[in-house]
C-alpha cells in the first residue's frame, strides 16, 4: 500500500523538469505554431513582397476574420470541440444582409439593423444546432459539419427557389432575371460596405502605440494582482510587459522614420469590436455561466451529478457561438463589400477553425491569443503562398493549392492528434486505477 | 396493431420512409408530367451501376468498426492514378479498363494499409479524422496533379503545367462496361456489363464476409472486446476492412468514370465520399451495420431519386438546379440522422 | 458511548425490484456524533438502502419503497438527491466526483459557487454574475481545516495523490452548510495505510463536531477502531446491531457470511483429485481496472471444481481475465508443465483454456448475431473448424455450423426459436448457456467461468450450476468458477480460494465455518492468524 505514495511522489518529481526540459516542453507543446512561423518566414522571403504590403494586407484580414475565429472559443470551453456549425451563424448574417440590402438601408444604420435581424435568427439556429449536438454527444464535430452542409441545402432552397415564389420579392438588383431566386453576387458598395471599417481609420503607428500602452497597463495590473495572492506563474506577465514595451518602441520608430508603413490605416472601430469580444471571452470564464461551461467541458458526468443541467449549458454555448458567428460574418462582409450569396459562408467554418488550430489551440483548449496568433499566421500564409509558389516552383497554383492543403491538413492532424491523445489517456487511466 | 406499426416505422427510420415516399411521389409526378419513362429508368440503371461500387466500399468500413468511411476520396485518388496510367500506356477498350483496375488495386491497398493504421490510432473519432484525411488527400493531390510526370496529350494541358481538370475517355474506354452485352426492351436500355460488374463486386464482398477473415472482421466491428477475447487481432481486422474499403473506392471511381466518360481531377473527388455514405444509409445501413442488400437498394433509391428529380424539377422551376439542392438536403439529412443514432445521445 | 439525539431513523424499510424483494424490513437509527458502521457482503442491500436515503431516481422509477424514514424525528419523503441535500445528507462517493482540471476550491464549490454582481449581471441576470474567488477560497480553507488536512486550496486536482482527492470530496460535503449526516462508501479502499489513518481520524473529528456518520466498509479492523455501533445486513435483512464494545472481529465476520448452504454436489467422498496439478499460477499480477490482481499464487488440481470468491473489487474477477489475456498481466502461469505466454488470448485459447466472461453482454456475446455464429466463432477463428478451404480462400461451412449448434442447443437445453435467432432477445439464463456452449465448442481442458449466475433468475441459476457439475463429473473437465455468491461456490466446488486485496487470502473447504469465510473475505484471516502465532510464541 505504501508503495503507492512513493510512486506518486516519484511521478511528481518527474514533472518538475530542468530548464532544458521546460524549453523542450514549450517547443513540443507549440510545435504546430512554430512550424507555421517558420513556414511564414520562408513564404515571406520567397514571395519577395515588401513587409509594408504584407502588413497592410494582414491588418485588413485580421479585422475581417478575427471575430469569426473568436466565436469558436466558447464551444471549445464547453467541451464540444470545434464548432463547424458557425457556418449556420454565417447564414443568419447573410439572410439579414440580403433583407437590409433589399430595404436599401445603408451605412452604419443598415449594419446595426443587420445585427438586429440576424441575432434572433442566430439564436434560433443555435438552439436547434445545440439540440442536435446533444443527440450526437461524442460526435459533435462531424455532426456540426454535416449539419452545416445540410443547412446550406436549406439556405439554397430558400434563396434559389422560395424567393419570388413563396416569398414575394421584386427587386431587379437582387433577384435573378427570371424573377425567382437571388443573384449569385450582391454588391454591397453603397450599402453596408465599410459600414464599420469606414467609421474611423487610424494610422498603424498610432494604433500600435495605443495597443502597446493598454497592454503594458493590463499586464502590470495582472502582475501585481497575482503577486498579491502569491501565485508563482506570474513571470509571464513581466515578459508580456517587456514585449509590449518593444511594441511601443516600434510604434514610435514607425512615426519617426517615415516609411511606407505610414500609409497603412487601421479600421479602428472594427478592432475595438474585436477587443470587446476578446474581453467578453475572458469575462465569461469568470462568471457562473463560464464556470458551468468549464465544468461541463471537463467532465459531463460530474457536472450532471453536481446538479448542472448539462444539455442546457451545451445549448447555451452553441447559441452564443452561433450569434457571434452571425455578427462575425457581418463584419467579414462589410469589409469584403460583395456578398457571394451561395458561397461566402461555405468555407467560413473551415478557415476559422484552421486559423485557430494554427495558433496552437486544440479540440479541448482555445484562447483569445491563440486565435489572434493563428489568424496572423494563417493569413500571412494566404497572402504570400501564391507568389512564393510562383517564385519557388514556377506556379502560383501550387501555392494556392498548398494553402488549401494546409487548411485541411492542419485540421486533420490536429483532430488526429487529439483522438490519439485521448486513446493514450484512456489507457493510462486504466493503468493508474 | 398500432404498436407493431410504430415498431416497423422505428426499424425503418422516419427519414428513410420520407425519402422512399418522396421517390414514389416523384415517379408519379414524372408520369403525370409525361416525361419519357423509358429513358428515366435506363438512366437510373446506369447511375446505379456507376455509383454502386463506390457505395459498396462503405460496407467493409462499417463492418470492421471504423464507421462511415468519409475518407473514401483516398481510394478515389488511387483509382484516378491507375486510370491515368492506363491512358499513359496508350491502351483502349476493356483491356485499358482492366489495366486501370489492376494498377490501382495494389496502390490503394498500400494506401489503405497506412490509412488503416492511422485509424487504429484514433479509435472513437474515426469519422471526423477520416473526413479530413480525405479532404487533405484531395488537396495534396491537387498539387500532385500539377507536378506529376504524365506525357500523354490527353492528360496534360496543351500549354502550361499540370494535368487537365477533366480527361475525356471517349477514345479510350468510355462506356465499355455499359455497352457490354447491353440490350433494350421497350425503350429501356439495360447496361448489362456495368450492372454485372457491380453485382460481381457485391458477390465477391458477400463471399468475403462469409470467410474466416470476414467473419472475424464483422466480430471486430460489432464488439471489439468480444473479438479480442476470441483471439482475433482487432487492429489487423480493422486494417483489412479499411484496405478493402479503399480498394473498392479505387475500383469504384474507374467504373464510375468509364460510364461518366471523364476522369475529374483536382477538387472533384472531395465530396464523393458523402454521396456514397448517404446512399448506403438510405438503403438501411447504420454507422455500425451494413449489408450488401443495403448497398443495392440504397444506390438504386438514391440515384433513382436524383435521376427522376432533375427533369421533374426542371419542369416545375426552370431556373436553378433544384435537383442539386435536393441532393444536398437528402444526403446530408440522412447522414445526420445516422449520426444521432451512433451515440444514442441519452447518456 | 455517545448519547446524541437520533439524526436518522429508518423504520421497517422494504424495497422490491420487479417482484424481487431486496430489502425486507430494515431498521436503522443513527445518532448525532455517532459513527455507525454498515457491514454486509455484496448484494446484502447496502447500496439499495443508501439509494433510498438519497432518493436516487432508480428507486422511484421502480415503484418506490415501503416504510418510514425520519430525519431528526420528522417524517420526511426524499424524492431526489436534491431533497437529500436539502435535508443535510451528504455522501462521499467511492468514485470521485471531481473535475481534474479545477482547483481544490473550485471542486469544493462545484455548482455552489459564491457569486457577486458585476456590470453585465445586473442586466442579464444571475448566470453572468462573477465568481467570488476570495470568499470561495476562504470557505474551502475552512472546510479543509475542519478535517485537518493541509492541501493548498488553489492547487489543481490533476496529479494529486488519490488520498488527497478523497479529502477534497469530504471537504466538499462538510462545506455544505447544513450537513448533519455523512455517508462514507468504502472510503479507504483506494487509500494507502497512512492516508487511511488520517481519514479515520478526520472522521472521528467530524463525529465529535456533532455530525452523524454512516461508514460502509468491509475492513473489520477499521470498524473496530472508529465505529461506535455496527449494523450488519445480509440478504436484505438486518441480522444484528451491536455496540462496538460488545463485539469482536470474529463475531462480525460470522454474522456477515452465515447462511444456510445447500450443497448440490453429493459429498460422495470417493472423488479422486490426486492426478496432480493441471495449472500452477505464480505471482500473477493483472491490471484490470477495479479488479486488480496484485500477486496471486494458486495451484489448480486436475479434475476439480475450484471456486474463487471474495468481495467485489478485491481482484477475484481479474484472475481469469488475466490468464485469458484480456487485461495486461504479468507473472508465471504453468499449464500442463509448460509456461503459458501471457497477454495473448489466442495463446490461451490454443492451449485448450476456455473462458466464460462475467460480462456476458459486453464480452461474452455478439448481441446482434445469431446463436449459431456466437457458438462457433471462437472455434472457427482458433481451431479453423466449421470452415471449408478453397486454395487461398476460406468459406464458412453453414451445414457443419448448423449441425453443431443444433447439438449444443439440445445438449444445454437452450430455449430459443432456432439457431438463427439473435442472442440479444434471449433470456439471461439462455444467453449464459450460449456463452458456455461457445466455450465448450473449443473442447477445453480447463474452463474458467466467471459469475455464471449473475443476472439470471433463480430457476436458471440451478440449471447452470447443474450443467457445470455435469461437465466436471461426466467429462472430467477442470473448472474454475469465480463468483461473488459464496453460497453457490459452496454448493458445487471442491475447494474455494478467497481473494482479498488482490491476493489469495486462503483456501477453504466448502464445509468450513462461516466465521472463517467471513474473516477471509474481510482480509483478516492472515492478520489474525499471524497475531495468534505471535501470541503463541
Amino acid at each position: 500500500m505504501s508503495e503507492n505514495t512513493s510512486l506518486n511522489l516519484q511521478r511528481d518529481k518527474g514533472n518538475s523538469l530542468g530548464l532544458g526540459g521546460i524549453v523542450k516542453k514549450i517547443l513540443f507543446d507549440n510545435m504546430v505554431t512554430i512550424l507555421f512561423v517558420v513556414l511564414c518566414i520562408f513564404g515571406i522571403y520567397f514571395s519577395g513582397q515588401s513587409l509594408a504590403f504584407i502588413t497592410g494586407e494582414l491588418i485588413t484580414r485580421i479585422a475581417r476574420n478575427a471575430f469569426l475565429v473568436l466565436s469558436l472559443i466558447i464551444p471549445v470551453l464547453a467541451g464540444m470541440g470545434l464548432n463547424f456549425g458557425i457556418v449556420i451563424g454565417a447564414m443568419a448574417g447573410q439572410i439579414a444582409i440580403i433583407a437590409v440590402t433589399h430595404w436599401k438601408i445603408t451605412g452604419i444604420a443598415g449594419f446595426l439593423l443587420c445585427i438586429l435581424i440576424s441575432t434572433p435568427l442566430a439564436i434560433l439556429f443555435g438552439y436547434f444546432t445545440g439540440r442536435l449536438l446533444n443527440k450526437t454527444k461524442g460526435q459533435e464535430m462531424i455532426a456540426s459539419m454535416i449539419l452545416g452542409f445540410f443547412a446550406n441545402g436549406l439556405y439554397q432552397l430558400l434563396f434559389l427557389f422560395f424567393i419570388g415564389t413563396i416569398i414575394p420579392m421584386k427587386n431587379p438588383t437582387l433577384v435573378l432575371s427570371g424573377g425567382i431566386g437571388i443573384k449569385n453576387t450582391i454588391d454591397l458598395s453603397g450599402g453596408i460596405k465599410y459600414a464599420v471599417d469606414g467609421l474611423y481609420r487610424m494610422p498603424l503607428s498610432l494604433a500600435l502605440l495605443i495597443i502597446s500602452l493598454i497592454l503594458i497597463v493590463i499586464n502590470i495590473y495582472k502582475y501585481l494582482e497575482t503577486k498579491k495572492i502569491k501565485r508563482k506563474d506570474n513571470e509571464k506577465y513581466l515578459f508580456s510587459v517587456g514585449a509590449s514595451i518593444l511594441l511601443l518602441i516600434l510604434s514610435i520608430a514607425l512615426m519617426v522614420f517615415r516609411t511606407s508603413f505610414m500609409f497603412i490605416k487601421v479600421p479602428f472601430v472594427t478592432i475595438l469590436v474585436i477587443v470587446a469580444i476578446c474581453i467578453f471571452n475572458v469575462f465569461i470564464v469568470k462568471t457562473k455561466l463560464g464556470q458551468d461551461f468549464r465544468t461541463v467541458g471537463q467532465d459531463m458526468h460530474v457536472a450532471n451529478v453536481s446538479g448542472i443541467n448539462v444539455d442546457k449549458i451545451r445549448v447555451t454555448a452553441i447559441i452564443i457561438s452561433t450569434v457571434l458567428a452571425a455578427w462575425g460574418q457581418l463584419i467579414f462582409l462589410q469589409n469584403i463589400g460583395t456578398l457571394n450569396t451561395y458561397g461566402s459562408h461555405e468555407q467560413v467554418g473551415m478557415f476559422a477553425i484552421a486559423a485557430l488550430l494554427i495558433g496552437g489551440a486544440s479540440v479541448t483548449k482555445a484562447t483569445n491569443s491563440q486565435a489572434i496568433i493563428g489568424i496572423i499566421l494563417f493569413h500571412t500564409l494566404f497572402i504570400v503562398s501564391p507568389l512564393a509558389g510562383k517564385n519557388l516552383l514556377g506556379s502560383a497554383q501550387i501555392g494556392e493549392y498548398f494553402r488549401v492543403f494546409v487548411a485541411y491538413g492542419v485540421i486533420g492532424v490536429s483532430l488526429g492528434l487529439h483522438a490519439f491523445k485521448q486513446q493514450i489517456e484512456a489507457k493510462n487511466k486504466f493503468k493508474s486505477q | 396493431m398500432p404498436k407493431k406499426l410504430q415498431e416497423t416505422i422505428n426499424r425503418i427510420g422516419i427519414p428513410r420512409l420520407i425519402i422512399t415516399a418522396f421517390f414514389i411521389f416523384l415517379c408519379i409526378l414524372a408520369v403525370l408530367l409525361g416525361l419519357p419513362i423509358g429513358s428515366l429508368i435506363s438512366d437510373t440503371l446506369v447511375r446505379t451501376g456507376m455509383n454502386g461500387v463506390l457505395v459498396l466500399a462503405m460496407v467493409p468500413g462499417i463492418l470492421c468498426g471504423i464507421g462511415l468511411n468519409f475518407g473514401l476520396p483516398l481510394g478515389i485518388v488511387c483509382g484516378l492514378i491507375g486510370g491515368l496510367i492506363s491512358i499513359e500506356m496508350n491502351l483502349t477498350g476493356l483491356k485499358a479498363f482492366s489495366v486501370a483496375v489492376l494498377i490501382s488495386v495494389p496502390i490503394s491497398a498500400v494506401v489503405g494499409y497506412f490509412y488503416g493504421m492511422l485509424l487504429n490510432k484514433v479509435k472513437g473519432s474515426e469519422m471526423m479524422v477520416s473526413t479530413y484525411v480525405g479532404f487533405s488527400a484531395v488537396s495534396l493531390m491537387c498539387i500532385g496533379w500539377l507536378v506529376m510526370p504524365f506525357n500523354s496529350p490527353e492528360i496534360k494541358w496543351p500549354i502550361g503545367k499540370g494535368l487537365r481538370t477533366t480527361i475525356t475517355l471517349t477514345s479510350r474506354y468510355a462506356k465499355v462496361l455499359d455497352n457490354l452485352f447491353s440490350f433494350s426492351i421497350g425503350g429501356i436500355v439495360f447496361p448489362t456489363g456495368l450492372l454485372a460488374f457491380f453485382l460481381i463486386c457485391c458477390f465477391i464482398m458477400w463471399r468475403f464476409l462469409r470467410s474466416r477473415a470476414g467473419i472475424a472482421m464483422k466480430a471486430v466491428g460489432d464488439n471489439p472486446v468480444f473479438a479480442s477475447a476470441s483471439g482475433i487481432n482487432v487492429n489487423k481486422s480493422r486494417i483489412i476492412g479499411t484496405m478493402l474499403s479503399t480498394i473498392l473506392g479505387a475500383v469504384g471511381i474507374i467504373a464510375y468514370a468509364q460510364s461518366f466518360g471523364f476522369y475529374q481531377l483536382y477538387q472533384a473527388p472531395m465530396m464523393m465520399g458523402f454521396a456514397a455514405v448517404a446512399a448506403v444509409l438510405i438503403g438501411g445501413a447504420s454507422a455500425k451495420n451494413a449489408k450488401i442488400s443495403h448497398v443495392i437498394l440504397g444506390t438504386f433509391l438514391f440515384q433513382g431519386l436524383l435521376t427522376v428529380a432533375l427533369p421533374v424539377a426542371n419542369k416545375i422551376v426552370t431556373e436553378g438546379n433544384l435537383a442539386e439542392v435536393l441532393r444536398i438536403i437528402v444526403s446530408n439529412g440522412i447522414i445526420l440522422y445516422a449520426l444521432t443514432k451512433v451515440g444514442g445521445g441519452g447518456e | 458511548m455517545k448519547n446524541g439525539a437520533n439524526i436518522l431513523q429508518m423504520k421497517n424499510i422494504e424495497k422490491e425490484y420487479f417482484g424481487n424483494k431486496v430489502l425486507k424490513g430494515i431498521n436503522l437509527s443513527v445518532r448525532a456524533g455517532e459513527i455507525h458502521a454498515l457491514l454486509g457482503e455484496n448484494g446484502a442491500g447496502k447500496s439499495t438502502l443508501m439509494n433510498i436515503l438519497f432518493g436516487m431516481p432508480v428507486i422511484h422509477s421502480t415503484g418506490g419503497y415501503k416504510g418510514e424514514f425520519l430525519i431528526e424525528g420528522r417524517k420526511v419523503d426524499i424524492k431526489s438527491p436534491k431533497d437529500a441535500m436539502n435535508e443535510g445528507i451528504g455522501m462521499v462517493h467511492q468514485e470521485f466526483m471531481l473535475v481534474p482540471g479545477f482547483t481544490v476550491t473550485e471542486n469544493i464549490k462545484l455548482n455552489r459557487e459564491i457569486l457577486k454582481h458585476n456590470l453585465l449581471s445586473r442586466v442579464f441576470g444571475e448566470n453572468l454574475k462573477s465568481l467570488d474567488y476570495e470568499n470561495m477560497n476562504k470557505d474551502a480553507r475552512k472546510a479543509l481545516n475542519t478535517i485537518g488536512i493541509n492541501i493548498e486550496e488553489w492547487a489543481t486536482i490533476a496529479g494529486m495523490p488519490v488520498g488527497y482527492m478523497q479529502f477534497v470530496e469530504i471537504a466538499r460535503e462538510i462545506d455544505k452548510s447544513n450537513v448533519k449526516l455523512l455517508v462514507f462508501d468504502e472510503p479507504t479502499a483506494v487509500l494507502t495505510e497512512s492516508e487511511a489513518k488520517t481519514l479515520l481520524s478526520a472522521m472521528k473529528k467530524l463525529a465529535d463536531s456533532g455530525i452523524a456518520i454512516i461508514f460502509i466498509t468491509h475492513r473489520l479492523d477499521e470498524v473496530m477502531s472508529v465505529a461506535d455501533s455496527i449494523t450488519i445486513l445480509r440478504d436484505g435483512e438486518v441480522v444484528a446491531t451491536r455496540d462496538k464494545k460488545d463485539t469482536n472481529v470474529m463475531e462480525l465476520a460470522e454474522l456477515m457470511v452465515g447462511r444456510k448452504i445447500e450443497r448440490i454436489a453429493k459429498s460422495d467422498g470417493k472423488r479422486n483429485l490426486s492426478k496432480g496439478n493441471i495449472m500452477t499460477i505464480k505471482n500473477l499480477k493483472v491490471q484490470m481496472p477495479g479488479e486488480e490482481v496484485k500477486g496471486v499464487n494458486l495451484e489448480i488440481k486436475e479434475g476439480e471444481i475450484l471456486g474463487i470468491g471474495g468481495l467485489a473489487g478485491q481482484g477475484k474477477i481479474g484472475i481469469a481475465n488475466g490468464i485469458m489475456g484480456l487485461y495486461n498481466s504479468d507473472g508465471e502461469v504453468i499449464f500442463r508443465g509448460k509456461k503459458l505466454k501471457l497477454n495473448s488470448p489466442e495463446e490461451s485459447l490454443n492451449n485448450g483454456i476456455a473462458f466464460v466472461s462475467e460480462d456476458r453482454r459486453g464480452v461474452g456475446l455478439l448481441l446482434d448475431t445469431s446463436i449459431e455464429e456466437n457458438i462457433t466463432i471462437t472455434a472457427m477463428q482458433i481451431k479453423k473448424k466449421f470452415i471449408k478451404n478453397y486454395f487461398l480462400f476460406t468459406q464458412l461451412s453453414k451445414s457443419e455450423m448448423r449441425q453443431h449448434s443444433l447439438k449444443m442447443i439440445k445438449e444445454l437445453d437452450i430455449r430459443c426459436r432456432g439457431p438463427q435467432q439473435v442472442t440479444r432477445r434471449l433470456s439471461g439464463g439462455n444467453q449464459q448457456k450460449v456463452c458456455i456452449a461457445r466455450a465448450l465448442t473449443m473442447e477445453p481442458e480447463i474452463l474458467f467461468v466467471s459469475e455464471p449466475t449473475r443476472g439470471i433468475d433463480i430457476g436458471a441459476k440451478k440449471l447452470v450450476l447443474d450443467l457445470l457439475l455435469k461437465l466436471n463429473r461426466e467429462k472430467g473437465m477442470t473448472i474454475i468458477m469465480t463468483s461473488s455468491e459464496l453460497g453457490e461456490l459452496r454448493a458445487i466446488c471442491d475447494r474455494i480460494a478467497i481473494v482479498s486485496e488482490g491476493r489469495i487470502e486462503g483456501i477453504l473447504k466448502p464445509e468450513d465455518s462461516d466465521a472463517e469465510f467471513g474473516l477471509m473475505m474481510a482480509g483478516h484471516y492472515s492478520k489474525l492468524r499471524n497475531r495468534e502465532g505471535l501470541e503463541d510464541a
